[in-house]
């Protein structure tokens, strides 16, 4: 294994990522095509990756569960992605974009990194733009930006509300070319369920395929995972029903040290849930903030009424009243812990789910009275248009509803500035590892650095480790590989023939999901993570006990795909409790109740959590890991939104 | 609200496969059509059998997986939609659904309601790309491109390629999502220069996968979930 090392270059931040180029081995051209890689994962950084580890001319092998490359969640993305270009004269530049993100994370993220991060950002214009994906413009033909989740700078490039998919779309047509070349390989519909580890060394995956439910090994040099985030241990959150933790818990379950899991972004604006049968929540972009005023009755008695017949006077514009300065423009986290306390003191609004109302009103009558009702439609017509087709209401006659969900988890493998896991020869890119959000992402910072990873890091630190590396062959019926693919099947069985079949996938999975939803969400204290973390070990061996799978484990069989996935969530979302418990101060998108201010702000604590949490898996319970993060080139500050 | 469903049940792709019915009770009119499908399937596993299989992921209508043809319409009725977007109120009048999968011998069924798309796959891989390595790009503003072309190229990119286009054509011809792609590239100056070739490559491709021609039936542009207007298959034409 690796030793726990984040391996940051010294100097001057501004020559760090060159001066590590420079150090970095490189393989020859002609060399380059006796190296196998395999990818997991297909979204922004893997398809990225597999792009340009073809080009340059890797063995690429990718494997992802869709059932095309084009479908990851990656395509889901909303707002845009920041570069410093500096194209509107602002006094945007790198540093301002380094500073920005760092502070966005509330500082438990590594400078280094972030710098990187900034660096690059401008690069990925060039690349995207240069592959045809269409964002917007001005009518000089010069691209456009906007100002994005509260910056100070218009840095953001973006393609109508849909710049995910355009970016997902340019990153999946490059690496379609290699597929075509043949360097890239690249089968869909399969899962990874396990990684072989022989001499210390991550060599290859165990995948099931997805229609047949065949269990195969595939061997190479080195393994990246560009698997996503784990939103979904929630449940209901705004990812794609597929999305899962298996692959990067696998790794975690083999070594792979797990950063920061209770760091997790619940946004503000989404379609609240309208019942039980809820599968996922979607999200509204969040400039519906900068002209809807959010509100709740003033009374209990008045959430059951028509908004419309609410007088002026027992509204509670309550953002406006907690935070007179920014209203209702404050931060997500803050927004959306304002908005779930409102519920909870039964002053939502909507439909009940389990004696609650899980709503509050974004109203934009104002605004409608004050611009008129074409220029509403021109700024917000589709995502007006969109939340009328999902609940039938027409918001500009009825104040829209909204609820906070889970979107985005800033936790992940820890990786060191490479790239890499402590597992040798396992990198993690994207959402699946922990890098550059710290507790808390920025807007249109997620696709910036998925592609990042993906098209100018990883293709540069993998190649290094390859250069350095002595790679024995490694044939299928080595014992490691063979008792990967045993594991894999003993776990299939033991779903598949539970001692008590009683209940499904989805029933565990609402459960863990609605346990953390309560303890490991934005607002935490001491006693409820620790009664989380029994009722979860409770639940899991429930789990084990009772999960009932129907239909065939060598067949097509979505029931077993999801009690697999739920039954790593259940043991992931016990981390999330368990790290959250370790974090005794309020830092990013969470608050602990017992450190926040009695002004309500949030107490941060740099002398005794200045650390990214890192847990190695261990049959006894998780040990942490501290790395301590240095400040050199900034000074913390505190945010402060009153 | 309660429904009679005729489901599309097929053990895999050589199998036979029929319809099967079952009855849902007591769904809510808020329900979207895929959760009361998630509800039958609860149900089912209840029951110990096998859960039907259908696509989904994203269900907000931007990453195309889900697929399902009812009573007759590819996505359902309602216009610019997907699937994973319908809502059981629109069907209150409805009692009676059938549900089947996409129909084309290009799209394998591979269980029940799912099928095999990777001929879509396979027709970008053909040249659906601009050919650009990563780290030759060109700073992005040093080529202006103007609005209405970028609008242009930005309406035929919006294609989520599901494959609806295909469902409903009576020649199961995939016109629509190629041309799509190559108008997406034709309208760009950086896409332009490999147009004449991307075009013969991927409609070659389309052939070869067993897709048909287009005959100007027109019905892909109506259940296109994402409005793909039929004057990109005229723009393709022209540069044959």
């Amino acid at each position: 294994m690796q030793k726990f090392n984040s391996n940051v270059p010294t100097g001057p931040l501004e020559n760090r990522w060159e001066k590590h180029k420079f150090d970095l081995a490189l393989i020859a051209p002609q060399n380059r095509k006796k190296y196998n890689v395999i990818v997991i994962g297909t979204g922004l950084a893997g398809a990225s990756l597999c792009a340009t580890l073809g080009e340059a001319g890797y063995n690429v092998q990718s494997f992802c569960y869709n059932d095309s490359p084009r479908r990851a969640h990656s395509i889901a993305a909303q707002g845009g992605v920041n570069a410093s270009k500096n194209y509107q004269n602002d006094g945007d530049s790198t540093w301002r974009l380094f500073y920005d993100t760092i502070k966005g994370g509330d500082f438990r993220a590594r400078e280094s990194n972030i710098y990187r991060l900034a660096q690059l950002s401008c690069n990925i214009i060039d690349q995207a733009v240069s592959q045809g994906v269409p964002f917007a413009r001005e009518y000089s033909g010069y691209l456009a930006n906007r100002s994005f989740g509260g910056t100070q700078v218009s840095r953001t490039f973006y393609a109508r509300g849909q710049t995910g998919q355009q970016l997902l779309l340019g990153a999946y047509g490059s690496m379609s070319k290699e597929i075509a070349s043949g360097r890239v390989k690249h089968t869909s519909r399969s899962e990874m369920l396990e990684i072989i580890i022989i001499d210390g060394k991550a060599r290859g995956v165990v995948v099931r395929d997805l229609i047949t439910g065949e269990i195969s090994s595939h061997v190479a040099d080195c393994v990246v995972m560009c698997t996503g985030g784990y939103s979904n241990a929630y449940f209901l959150s705004t990812n794609a029903k597929g999305c899962n933790t298996s692959a990067t818990w696998r790794a975690h379950k083999n070594g792979a040290y797990f950063a920061n899991p209770s760091f997790t972004q619940i946004h503000p604006t989404c379609v609240p849930p309208t019942g039980d049968s809820q599968s996922k929540l979607t999200l509204m972009s969040e400039s519906l903030r900068n002209d809807g005023r959010i509100w709740a009755p003033k009374n209990i008695e008045d959430c059951d009424k028509n908004p419309n017949d609410i007088p002026e006077e027992s509204r509670d514009y309550f953002l406006e009243r907690m935070y007179p300065a920014f209203a209702n423009l404050v931060p997500r986290d803050i927004a959306s812990r304002a908005l779930k306390g409102i519920c909870d003191e039964g002053r939502g609004v909507g439909s009940i789910i389990n004696d609650q109302r899980l709503g509050v009103y974004l109203d934009f009558s104002s605004v409608i009275e004050k611009i008129g009702i074409d220029k509403v439609k021109e700024k917000y017509g589709n995502l007006f248009d969109m939340y009328k087709s999902i609940t039938g209401e027409n918001p500009y006659e009825v104040p829209m509803k909204i609820y906070p969900a889970p979107h985005y988890t800033m936790g992940g493998l820890w990786v060191d500035y490479n790239l890499m896991t402590t597992i040798d020869g396992l990198f993690a890119c994207g959402e699946a590892n922990f890098s550059d959000h710290g507790a808390n992402r920025l807007g249109a910072s997620a696709l910036m650095q998925g592609l990042a990873d993906g098209y100018f890091i990883a293709p540069q630190t993998v190649a290094n480790y390859l250069a350095r590396g002595k790679f024995e062959e490694v044939s299928n019926d080595h014992p490691e590989v063979m008792a990967s693919i045993d594991s894999v099947k003993s776990r299939i069985d033991r779903l598949m023939n539970a001692p008590k079949p009683k209940h499904s996938p989805d029933y565990f999975h609402r459960k863990v999901g609605g346990i953390l939803w309560t303890a490991c969400g934005m607002a935490r204290d001491k006693k409820s993570l620790e009664e989380a973390v029994k009722s979860i070990e409770k639940l899991k061996s429930e789990f084990w006990l009772n999960i009932k799978v129907t239909g065939s484990n060598a067949d097509f069989n979505q029931t077993l795909e999801k009690a697999g996935r739920v039954a790593d969530f259940i043991e992931l979302g016990h981390l999330m409790c368990i790290d959250a418990l370790d974090r005794e101060e309020s830092c990013g998108a969470h608050a602990r109740l017992e450190y926040l201010a009695e002004s309500g702000d949030a107490m941060r604590d740099d002398e005794n959590y200045g650390y990214v949490a890192a847990w190695e898996f261990n049959e006894n319970g998780p040990e942490l890991h501290k790395e301590e993060l240095n400040f050199e080139f900034i000074k913390p500050t505190y945010r402060d939104y009153k | 609200m309660n429904f009679t469903l005729h489901i599309w049940r097929q053990k895999n792709t050589n199998s036979d496969g029929s319809f099967v019915t079952y009855h849902v009770e007591n769904i809510d009119s808020d329900t979207s059509f895929l959760e009361m499908l998630d509800h039958l399937n609860e149900k089912l596993i209840e029951k110990g059998e096998d859960c039907i299989v259908f696509d989904y992921d994203c269900r907000e209508g931007i990453c195309g997986t889900c697929s399902l043809v009812i009573n007759g319409h590819p996505h359902g009725e309602k216009k610019a939609t997907t699937t994973c977007q319908l809502y059981m109120r629109d069907y209150a009048n409805q009692r009676e659904l059938w549900i089947e999968p996409w129909r084309a011998s290009s799209f394998p069924i591979m269980k029940d309601l799912a099928v095999k798309r990777e001929a879509f796959d396979r027709i970008i891989q053909s040249g659906g790309f601009i050919s650009v390595s990563v780290g030759s790009a060109p700073e992005a503003n040093s080529q202006l491109i103007n609005k209405d072309d970028a609008d242009c190229a930005f309406d035929s990119a919006t294609c989520i390629g599901c494959g609806a286009c295909v469902a409903v054509c009576p020649n199961a011809s995939a016109s629509l999502f190629v041309a799509a792609k190559i108008n997406h590239f034709e309208r760009l100056p950086q896409g332009k220069i490999e147009s004449k070739k991307r075009a013969e490559r991927m409609i070659n491709q389309m052939e070869e996968e067993g897709f048909g021609s287009c005959s100007n039936h027109r019905h892909c542009e109506t259940v296109c979930p994402k409005e793909i207007s039929v004057s990109n298959i005229a723009a393709m034409n022209n540069l044959l």
